[in-house]
């Protein structure tokens, strides 16, 4: 299927005071472009957790965003240190976040299950050079 | 629900400006960002005890009315400025979760 259009944004590390910012720009473009609240509601709970992971778990990283005639893709990568145990890390509750970070909120555990729960199609690869991210909604 | 009904019903303190046109009709207590992120509905009160930043980045994602934030926390500059920047209202209390939950539910009966 034709891709429509693509944006890309970074995100760096730690950046706690920035937090959101990538979703909301993705919530704001997706709302612009005219889709559902629902399917907005999705990817924006997509992108904010890997905009998440990106900030507490890795070096830094990036989301692309690609929309398609009949479905949307978010692309979040990073570029280490990696999951050492993905099907532990798909677990609710499984967390490796620092203590600080969660009294935050952040770091429940609730990340990968929240972004593999709204995704219609998700892979995830990783190694101690990086996880990727590939999170598809279909369009109806 | 108007907003401006329940600040002046429950006695709230009010941190940012507030759009009096602001309504909502569903209520979500929680402090982990990630299942408020997963669960809480559009148009709810959005309760919590959590007060930096990010708390207005999740709240706007997910089209929450206002936070209402409970037990006297104070809540950070910082989030007061982004909360008037995005237009979602913070609310204080010195009260619990739980109390606070008791009002809005009887307001409604």
């Amino acid at each position: 299927m034709k891709k429509i259009k693509s944006y890309s944004y970074r995100i760096n590390k730690n950046d706690f005071v920035n937090a959101g910012k990538v979703s909301s720009e993705i919530k704001k473009n997706l709302k612009k472009i005219g889709f559902t609240n629902k399917i907005i509601r999705k990817l924006a709970v997509i992108s904010y957790e890997g905009e998440m992971n990106i900030i507490i778990h890795s070096e830094g990283g990036g989301i692309e965003l690609e929309i398609y005639e009949d479905k949307i893709t978010l692309n979040i990568r990073d570029i280490g240190p990696g999951i050492d145990d993905v099907e532990l890390a798909m677990t609710e509750g499984y967390s490796t976040a620092p203590s600080e970070v969660r009294e935050l909120g952040f770091g429940a555990g609730m990340g990968l299950p929240n972004i593999n729960n709204c995704s219609d199609d998700f892979k995830i690869t990783s190694s101690e050079n990086g996880t990727k991210i590939e999170s598809t909604i279909y369009l109806e | 629900m108007n907003i401006t009904n329940l600040i002046k019903e429950l006695n709230l303190d009010v941190e940012t400006q507030v759009n009096n046109d602001i309504t909502f009709d569903n209520v979500y207590i929680g402090d982990l960002l990630s299942v408020v992120m997963s669960n809480a509905k559009e148009n709810s009160i959005w309760i919590t005890i959590q007060t930096h930043l990010n708390i207005v980045a999740v709240a706007d994602l997910i089209d929450i009315s206002a936070i209402l934030v409970v037990e006297n926390m104070d809540v950070d500059e910082d989030t007061v400025e982004k909360a008037n920047e995005l237009g979602i209202p913070i609310l204080t209390t010195d009260k619990s979760a739980y109390e606070v939950a008791c009002e809005i539910c009887k307001l409604e009966n």
